[in-house]
């Protein structure tokens, strides 16, 4: 790993660690918690990638682990904004890693990338859309719709590290690896600027 | 003028700058965790010269003595003494000069503080190097107070007194050292073997050295969260340090779990990361 990723990726865990001592405004107890997880992931796991290198994505406690932010963010922003949802959005968080985990230490194989792909997929969707919607319904400063776009940039991310797995890359393992430190950084970037906004 | 910059080269490295550096924020951390108005700059760039001066003191000292074995080891036999880079003469009034230089300043700033910072330099020299560390593996437990020291002295400085406070941010370094050490004595096993020096690898097996590196990694993060409470640290950088106190916690069980020697150098590198990361947290109290 070069320098210069290395540096990304500090700068990466720095934003994530801003992100944890300011907490998001108004987010209750349990949504606080869903956000510290997935904020917390990101910054354990950019310092972990400047100890162990990229060699630590083949590991595959990291893409249990790794589903933390996904699932972390997206049901954190459900807690916050509909809270009537937050029970059925915790059940589904949990499930959703737990197939991940079983799959991925069980199965392996067709039925371990459909977990990924659905978890990583509805996460995703929520995470990109809810703070465009709650944008447009006049439920959040223009702001908070970075989140989304944040949200947009984590699923290319899962998306790319997700085909890479299963040996169908949308680009070149080479070219992912270049991008991955500048994608992460511009991705918690956007989450911090979009939570700045509330 | 290159021979002045190649002695000077050497010097450096008899200091063990990183581990001097390290254990000077502990210290500096635990000065700044009582909070303004004791945190004056010109307090702090005294702690920072004496701690700095009794520290690398104490290192070069420990460098003295150790040549014998540090010859021995394909690790440290590149050190400057056994290299040959500087005599054991002059590493010796090296060593005294900056450590009658630390302690001397130090008793002047304040005779508390003072008798701590001399305490951590008997502890290191004469207590682990010296008199255990060729004898027994516990030698880094028993020493490793030594590195518990600067905090102590720290707090001690800023408060007046020894209080359980700095009690809690020693204990957090001692209980930090066997993380930080045994994980290199696993991967210089045979280094260590060569040169005569027990340690809990070689003693009593790896797997064993394993239990004992994720217990006290527990120990230190139950023990810097319990300082941080103490101390009354705001609950965003709490949060913080919980985190990190969690990925300490997770490697050193998946280096239980799923042993490796790339995860036992990770969990060195994270260790002292994390000591950092807690200090650099406990000083922030103070702005």
């Amino acid at each position: 790993m070069k320098q210069f990723d290395r540096a990304l990726l500090l700068i990466t865990g720095l934003l994530a660690a801003y992100q944890i001592v300011v907490g998001v405004k108004g987010a209750d107890a349990l949504a606080g918690l869903g956000y510290l997880t997935a904020f917390g992931v990101l910054l354990v796991a950019g310092l972990l990638l400047i100890i162990f290198g990229f060699e630590i994505l083949a590991s595959p406690i990291v893409v249990v682990v790794a589903a933390l932010i996904p699932l972390g963010l997206a049901f954190g922003l459900v807690a916050h904004y509909f809270a009537a949802f937050e029970m059925i959005a915790l059940g589904a968080a949990i499930i959703g890693l737990l197939a991940i985990a079983v799959t991925r230490f069980g199965a392996r194989g067709a039925l371990a990338t459909m977990a990924l792909a659905v978890v990583h997929g509805v996460a995703g969707i929520l995470i990109f859309g809810l703070p465009i919607v709650l944008w447009l319904r006049g439920s959040a400063p223009p702001g908070f719709a970075l989140v989304g776009g944040g949200g947009a940039l984590i699923g290319l991310g899962g998306l790319l590290l997700s085909f890479l797995k299963v040996g169908k890359p949308i680009l070149a393992q080479e070219t992912i690896l270049r991008v991955l430190p500048g994608l992460l950084l511009l991705m918690t970037a956007s989450f911090v600027a979009g939570f700045a906004a509330l | 003028m290159s021979s002045l910059k190649t002695r000077l080269r050497a010097y450096w490295t008899l200091i063990k700058s990183l581990q001097t550096g390290l254990l000077l924020i502990t210290g500096l951390a635990a000065y700044m965790s009582a909070r303004c108005p004791v945190t004056t700059w010109e307090t702090l760039l005294a702690v920072t010269a004496t701690l700095f001066l009794a520290i690398s003191g104490s290192t070069v000292l420990n460098m003295v003595y150790d040549r014998d074995i540090d010859a021995k080891m394909k690790r440290a036999c590149m050190r400057p003494l056994p290299a040959g880079k500087a005599s054991a003469r002059e590493a010796l009034a090296l060593g005294l000069v900056l450590s009658i230089a630390g302690i001397g300043g130090a008793l002047l700033m304040n005779p508390l503080y003072g008798a701590v910072v001399f305490a951590g330099l008997f502890f290191d020299v004469v207590v682990y190097t010296i008199w255990l560390k060729r004898r027994t593996p516990y030698s880094i437990i028993i020493g490793g107070w030594a590195g518990g020291m600067p905090a102590l002295a720290g707090r001690a400085l800023a408060v007046g007194a020894i209080d359980p406070l700095g009690i809690l941010l020693a204990l957090a370094v001692l209980l930090w050292i066997p993380t930080h050490i045994m994980t290199y004595n696993i991967k210089y096993v045979d280094d260590y073997a060569r040169a005569g020096v027990p340690t809990f690898p070689s003693v009593y097996g790896i797997r064993a050295t394993r239990v004992i590196i994720t217990l006290s990694s527990v120990g230190a993060a139950i023990a810097v969260m319990l300082a941080a409470i103490g101390i009354g640290m705001d609950w965003g950088l709490l949060r913080l340090l919980v985190v990190l106190s969690g990925g300490l916690l997770a490697l050193a069980a998946a280096s239980m779990w799923r042993p490796s020697e790339r995860l036992n150098l990770g969990l060195f590198k994270y260790a002292s990361v994390y000591m950092l990361g807690s200090m650099l947290l406990l000083a922030a109290e103070a702005f």
